[in-house]
């Protein structure tokens, strides 16, 4: 196997939290708790869970837009964890980021070709007559009217500033983008036709996508691997396939049971697995595996150890669990 | 799931106009500041009150009284006083027998050059200090911030009238007295606004693309304060030529022949009983520029701040 486009391993992510009181000692927040992930070139890992599991924080630290706490994180071939702003710089041509809010991602006091064409002017990859040839030629691609590149993000709506973005993360040709929940934002409509957009340019221009969502149909349908997330720390990782058809994970178990049969008149083998209880607190996480409070399936060493995410039964090497019980197919859910 | 694209994107075939263009935020606000005739009125007035400054010459010369000319024959009674307004002297002389239209006209030379130069000192140590503290933070921000607090509790006129009777009177020393007090507010104010905007998405993708924090300062946040920096700015002007006056009337202005209006009431104190003209039409035109300036202010806050025209639009909408 070639070297992965992206690796993390051991990433830590950690806040300081305000003190309870003048009294109260320092607490710190887990955001991301010693996640590894690996993207090969040209594929696309879906990353889930719910809102607040760290999603985010693990996309901005991959993108070092955000300092690490502990861990390495490796792109296209250098170590970045711990690269200034400045060494940075060359890097970033090749890793791209659309983020998830269209209003709050585009300066509203730029138009619309300055904002896509900054890319260019940034790295100088371009005069200003080819940069704007350039840019227009980008919002084409994007489905946006080229004519329109001298307009404030204030005149298009949500669907065509989120495509105002994606052009902007095209612009340097990268190798990879990180989608920060790219759709969640937008109509169900529109979030379609962002998300054909996004597959179209993948074959177009050979894109490696990280894709954040909390929405597992949106996910299913552009991934070729999906990571779970929960409460900072992976729990379930493999192929689109193996996760869909057998979900190790308890929780990966219930998130899939809440997603829609494609099919609605088919009989549904699996009961839905439905969680109680809100996701715990990542100042104060549960003991051992952090899902055993909300955790169909716990026992009671589930509340001491925490699980390693390892192969679990015979799966293949690409398909790991996080859990010291995990569900196997004769199982019921 | 089954994603379909209902309609293609690429659907803009048809030719659009040439002149689409689209209207930015600073576009849009001259276009509610051109339809404020309480501003467009004020400006009128003090493009009116530059324009005399700037002729000051041609007033001496045509009511060929230069302004430091004292005129002990026709410009005082008898008795030594100063005379009222006539043919000769439009707004009538005062105690030493000067024209006080000339001196008025020179006058607002000083107020208006103090105001605009020690404003636009303010403006770029304020924002430059604001901008920095505001968005590297960590010890920038708190010496800055420290300093801010400093300078806005120090007594300013006490300050002042120290400074200036060290130095010894000057127009350079003015500026930098009032520049040095002033900028501390308007680095508070950038600093909040910065605070605010340096955790919008739009700086992290500037920041994903690779720009320099100096390249994010000027090309990303700068243009997102500028609406508060520009209000400010109109409304610190008034301020400005107000203070200076105030220490000219304090005798700490220029040095005397020079005319300037805080100067000017400050002689006329004494005479008010006697001279109504001679206090009278400095403080006019003190008091016209400031309101000027003022109410200008408040058309460019009105037009550049969305919140407050949805404000007065629904007000007025309310209207019967």
């Amino acid at each position: 196997m070639s070297e992965p486009l992206l690796a993390a391993e051991h990433l830590t992510k950690t806040y300081d939290a305000r003190r309870v009181g003048w009294t109260g000692s320092p607490q710190t927040v887990r955001a991301v708790d010693d996640v590894s992930l690996s993207i090969e070139p040209g594929e696309t890992l879906g990353l889930v869970g719910e809102t607040g599991c760290g999603k985010s924080t693990l996309a901005r630290c991959v993108a070092r837009l955000q300092p690490l706490t502990g861990g390495t994180v490796r792109f296209d071939g250098h170590d970045i964890s711990t690269l200034s702003g400045r060494q940075l710089r060359p890097l970033r041509r090749d890793m791209q980021v659309i983020f998830q809010d269209p209003y709050g991602s585009l300066n509203p006091r730029r138009r619309v070709g300055s904002i896509i064409g900054d890319g260019l002017a940034i790295h100088h990859a371009a005069g200003r007559a080819a940069r704007r040839a350039q840019v227009q030629e980008l919002m084409e691609v994007v489905g946006l009217n080229p004519e329109h590149f001298n307009r404030f993000p204030a005149d298009f709506s949500g669907g065509q500033r989120q495509r105002i973005g994606v052009a902007r993360a095209l612009a340097l040709r990268p190798k990879l983008i990180i989608c920060d929940e790219p759709v969640s934002a937008l109509d169900v409509s529109i979030q379609a036709q962002v998300i054909n957009l996004l597959l179209d340019l993948q074959r177009e221009f050979r894109l490696t996508y990280l894709f954040i969502s909390h929405d597992l149909s949106v996910v299913r349908h552009v991934s070729t691997r999906i990571a779970v997330m929960y409460l900072g720390r992976i729990v379930e990782t493999g192929t689109v396939e193996e996760l869909f058809a057998a979900g190790r994970h308890p929780y990966t178990r219930a998130l899939l049971s809440a997603v829609p049969p494609a099919d609605p008149d088919a009989a549904d083998s699996r009961d839905p697995v439905v969680l109680t209880g809100d996701l715990p607190s990542p100042v104060n996480p549960p003991s051992g595996c952090p899902f055993h409070p909300r955790c169909p399936r716990r026992q009671t060493d589930c509340e001491v150890t925490t699980p390693p995410l390892v192969a679990a039964f015979d799966d293949g090497p690409g398909h790991l669990t996080a859990c010291l019980h995990p569900v196997s197919e004769n199982d019921g859910p | 799931m089954s994603i379909e694209l209902t309609e293609s994107p690429r659907t803009h075939a048809e030719p659009r106009p040439r002149d689409v263009v689209g209207r930015g935020p600073w576009s849009l606000a001259w276009r509610r500041l051109r339809s404020d005739k309480v501003a467009i009125s004020s400006f009128v007035v003090i493009v009116l009150m530059v324009l005399f400054a700037v002729c000051a010459p041609l007033v001496a010369h045509v009511t060929g009284h230069p302004p430091n000319m004292q005129y002990h024959q026709e410009g005082l009674t008898p008795d030594g006083l100063p005379k009222a307004p006539s043919s000769t002297f439009l707004l009538g002389t005062d105690d030493l027998g000067r024209d006080i239209l000339v001196r008025i006209a020179y006058g607002a030379r000083i107020s208006l050059g103090v105001g605009v130069l020690a404003t636009m000192l303010t403006v770029v140590v304020g924002v430059a200090l604001g901008l920095l503290a505001g968005f590297l933070g960590g010890a920038v921000d708190l010496v800055i911030a420290r300093l801010v607090d400093v300078v806005l509790s120090i007594p300013f006129l006490l300050v002042a009238i120290a400074l200036v009777s060290v130095a010894g009177p000057s127009l350079v020393i003015t500026v930098l007295v009032i520049g040095m007090f002033s900028w501390a507010s308007m680095a508070r104010i950038v600093r909040g606004q910065v605070l605010f905007l340096k955790e919008r998405e739009f700086v992290e993708a500037a920041r994903s693309l690779g720009a320099s924090d100096l390249r994010i300062m000027v090309v990303d946040v700068l243009p997102n304060v500028l609406a508060p920096v520009i209000v400010y700015t109109t409304l610190l002007i008034p301020v400005v030529i107000v203070v200076q006056a105030t220490l000219s009337f304090l005798g700490l202005g220029l040095p005397a022949p020079a005319a300037d209006w805080g100067g000017m009431i400050s002689e006329a104190q004494n005479y008010y009983t006697v001279a109504w003209w001679f206090v009278l039409f400095p403080s006019l035109a003190l008091l016209i520029t400031t309101i000027a300036f003022n109410l200008l202010g408040d058309g460019v806050r009105d037009a550049v701040d969305p919140r407050i025209d949805r404000l007065v639009r629904t007000r007025q909408g309310a209207r019967p």
